[in-house]
């Protein structure tokens, strides 16, 4: 794959009129993100007409605004339904939605799995940083059991979701996993998303130091990119893995990759069918 | 139809009520009723009926407003026709009915009519043993209380009853509505005419 | 298949069909009684014209991809009642502040919760003009009859697409399932107002700035217009701002779009306005027995007249405060303890006796319970 050089998609692609510092903290993996999905998008030969991004409300909800195409900043945990109206309305529009793990998988579960089982096309992106840094870090869907955060402050006691594992069970066509420091792997895997026909997903492992780092006596962000190192193994290698060794990590890459009927292509079908039967008086 | 050839209506608002339980089709029987007099006899028409759960098992009504003006309050208040097809029915919907109202029941189903007035007609046993099925004793009743009345044509009866049943049975559906007709026509006093009478079911 | 010939309909079923006179090209729902007919004749009829039906998992789904859809240019609706239009009260705030139109049809029943789903009542009238956080403008039309669904659904479309803002049509459950005969105007024969489109090249597009009318134009998503759309309160650009002069600005344009055309808005019926002493002012299905209590008092020579309001919000004011003038007294029956006529009060302002007429047992206002309570009143 050719990568063009940063500097010359950063022009391209981000907004000139948009004030810049952005709004995260020093450490946020949403940068880096950012960056990888400008690229992915360049590389996917896109032009910045034919991309929506659509987000919902969180840091992650953040993200698009920055970006030099139509971007929508929508309600909490509804990206997904507004990004699902745009691309009924204009299914040759590229719609990317990017969440973060309380946006998509607590307040926006249910539309997430349901996109998922729907399976139209839209690139779903989930940046998990295991918790609500935008209202102060308290516990999200993803935060590990006996973890601090804010509303957990002896521990936290609910096991967490497996937000590739959940999506792939409800039927996304690629679910994909990366991490912020793996980002050569991101933008791949990225890029892989952007041309999959049906509901793609990439989960983002991404730190946040200022309201889970700190809370969790991490030293810095540089020891949680660090973990995130460590903790990201290629799924090829997770696969020979034992149960024991599997412990405190997790798989990056393809892990669900399946060719599935779209939505579009079904609804383009019950048009037919329903034209056919009104010029045949039949309804 | 034009304004000049349909039924002349006895008050400037007739109200219908039709009743009986969920399954005895008289929300059908209302449909047509409605479509034939606001469709095909041209006038003003409102409809209204049973909703919700007591529509498919309880008592199920529908109530119709006929008139030439346009239809302001849409229920039933001083009801002009009273058919009850069970005696719950006839039980429960019969206390605003107008002095002098038409009242008609089902003579089998309907063991204490609330008035002594009512006509009692046979109307199951009449599509049981002539049709072979029960299932249309909403459609002779509907051809019977029409007859009795003249609210509406029999021509737009017939129109609004064949957009309305399942494609196959129209042969059955018309002669059950004959049928009503012509004990509905006898019970009014006036002998059926004679269309009626020679109404051949080989028609179409 | 709209002829123009006459047709038996029910209030519901006429509130699809001004939905595609109007242009609607965009339908997702919920199910929910008793709204439930919109959502099934929208499935039939929209894929046979190749536009897009879709059920959603939830109200607030059904409302986030109506929104998105209006941003691609669609002409989005959905329906829903009660329990399902307090889900849609985030999204619908959504649209007030992205100026989005949309049309949010609430077909309303007893609540509040589950209440009675089969059930007609009148008790979301201030949830429409409230039910979202903050403050903001609204606009929700109330149809008596079937003809009056088809047309109020129109004029629905048009204020959402000329205003840019999420326009709610307040249906009730026997408006809903009356079945009426009606007669339909050709489609031609419709006015069908279209939200005003940017004609200046991409480069120089400003999404949020306006000319006189104070009502920003709106480019479809993926026209080569690129620009940013936000909940947050933002500037021109459409980027989220917190200056106080933007701010300001932003919140004085987004009411006076539609406080400056309220004569516009107006949409009221008068009935037997004239000589009468005794004015109902009534909505919806409650609007149907005042005229039948207005006739039949008329018949025994009581002197009253109907007010009838099919625009609610914003609140006809100037209609309204013309009615009251002389009256010796002003009922206001409702499905609800008086939730209109708080605002007829308002506007009454210590002239004359607003009395309430209210029911919340699920069934109508009869018209005897009416003129009972104007011969009382008398």
């Amino acid at each position: 794959m050719t990568v063009p050089s940063t500097q010359t998609v950063v022009y391209e692609w981000l907004r000139h009129d948009k004030k810049f510092p952005h709004v995260w903290c020093p450490g946020c993996g949403l940068g880096i993100l950012l960056g990888a999905l400008v690229r992915a998008l360049a590389a996917s030969g896109l032009t910045k007409d034919q991309v929506a991004l659509v987000s919902g409300i969180g840091c992650a909800g953040r993200l698009p605004v920055y970006v030099d195409v139509g971007s929508i900043h929508t309600t909490h945990g509804r990206a997904l339904t507004f990004a699902t109206g745009i691309k009924l309305s204009k299914p040759e529009l590229t719609v990317v939605v990017v969440m973060g793990d309380g946006d998509a998988m607590a307040i926006g579960g249910n539309h997430l799995i349901h996109a998922a089982r729907r399976n139209l096309d839209l690139v779903a992106v989930v940046v998990n940083n295991r918790t609500f840094g935008m209202t102060g870090g308290q516990f999200s869907p993803t935060t590990p059991m006996g973890a601090k955060t804010t509303t957990a402050l002896y521990g936290h006691i609910e096991p967490e979701f497996d937000i590739a594992a959940v999506c792939a069970t409800a039927g996304a066509a690629l679910v994909a996993r990366s991490t912020v420091y793996h980002v050569d792997r991101l933008e791949r895997l990225l890029l892989q998303a952007l041309q999959k026909k049906g509901f793609s997903v990439v989960e983002v492992m991404s730190p946040c130091y200022t309201n889970f780092g700190r809370q969790n006596l991490m030293a810095s962000h540089v020891v949680m990119m660090k973990q995130l190192k460590e903790q990201g193994i290629p799924v090829e290698r997770w696969q020979k893995m034992s149960e024991i060794e599997r412990r405190g990590s997790f798989p990056l890459g393809v892990l669900v990759d399946r060719d599935l009927p779209g939505y579009l292509d079904s609804y383009r079908e019950v048009c037919k069918t329903a034209a056919k039967l009104r010029s045949e008086g039949k309804i | 139809m034009t304004r000049a050839s349909r039924p002349r209506l006895p008050h400037p608002r007739v109200e219908l009520r039709l009743a009986g339980s969920g399954g005895q089709g008289l929300i059908l029987a209302g449909l047509i009723l409605a479509e034939a007099a606001g469709v095909y006899d041209g006038r003003e028409v409102a409809m209204v009926q049973s909703y919700g759960p007591e529509a498919r098992g309880g008592a199920s009504k529908a109530e119709i407003i006929l008139s030439d003006e346009p239809i302001d309050y849409p229920l039933c208040a001083n009801v002009d026709l009273f058919l009850a097809m069970n005696q719950e029915a006839s039980d429960s919907y019969c206390w605003d009915l107008k002095p002098g109202a038409w009242i008609v029941v089902d003579k089998d189903l309907v063991n204490h009519p609330p008035s002594s007035r009512a006509v009692s007609l046979a109307f199951t046993t009449v599509a049981h043993e002539k049709l072979g099925k029960r299932m249309v004793a909403n459609i002779v009743a509907l051809g019977a209380i029409s007859a009795m009345t003249g609210l509406v044509s029999k021509r737009a009866l017939e129109k609004a009853l064949l957009s309305h049943v399942p494609p196959g049975t129209a042969d059955i559906n018309r002669r059950a509505l004959a049928l009503g007709i012509k004990l509905g026509g006898a019970q009014a006093g006036k002998p059926p005419s004679a269309e009626d009478e020679e109404y051949d079911e080989e028609s179409d | 298949m709209i002829k123009r010939q006459a047709r038996l309909l029910q209030g519901n079923e006429a509130i699809v069909h001004g939905a595609l006179a109007a242009g609607c090209n965009f339908f997702a729902g919920y199910p929910i009684t008793p709204s439930s007919e919109i959502m099934e004749l929208m499935s039939r009829e929209l894929p046979v014209r190749g536009d897009v039906f879709i059920q959603m998992e939830d109200e607030i789904a059904s409302l986030g991809a109506c929104i998105g859809a209006g941003l691609a240019g669609r002409k989005a609706m959905t329906a829903t009642s009660g329990p399902g239009f307090s889900l849609m009260q985030e999204n619908f705030g959504y649209a007030c502040m992205a100026e989005t139109p949309v049309v949010v049809v609430n077909v309303m029943r007893a609540g509040p919760s589950t209440g009675m789903p089969t059930n007609v009542a009148q008790g979301d009238v201030q949830q429409a003009r409230w039910g979202t956080h903050g403050d903001h403008p609204c606009i929700a039309l109330c149809p008596s009859t079937v003809a009056e669904c088809y047309e109020l659904t129109v004029v629905a479309f048009n204020h959402a697409e000329r205003f840019r803002t999420p326009v709610v049509l307040l249906s009730d459950e026997m408006v809903a399932h009356t079945r009426e005969k009606v007669v339909l105007p050709h489609p031609e024969d419709v006015e069908v107002i279209d939200r005003r489109r940017p004609t200046v090249p991409p480069d120089w597009y400003v999404p949020y700035k306006t000319d006189g009318s104070l009502i920003p134009r709106l480019a479809d998503l993926g026209e080569g217009y690129r620009y940013h759309v936000t909940g947050l309160t933002h500037d021109e650009r459409g980027f989220p701002t917190r200056r106080l002069d933007e701010v300001q600005q932003f919140y004085t344009r987004l009411f006076a779009k539609i406080s400056r055309q309220f004569h516009y808005l107006e949409n009221v019926k008068d009935y037997y306005l004239d000589d009468c002493e005794l004015l109902i002012i009534a909505y919806g299905c409650s609007a149907r027995s005042a005229r039948a209590a207005v006739r039949l008092g008329r018949e025994r020579g009581l002197k009253v007249g109907l007010l009838q309001l099919l625009s609610l919000w914003p609140f006809p004011r100037r209609p309204v405060s013309e009615a009251l003038n002389g009256k010796i007294a002003v009922l206001v029956p409702e499905l609800n303890l008086g939730q209109l006529r708080r605002e007829v009060l308002r506007v009454n302002d210590g002239r004359t006796a607003v009395i309430g007429l209210n029911k919340l047992d699920g069934t109508m206002i009869t018209p005897e319970e009416i003129l009972t309570r104007l011969r009382v009143i008398k």
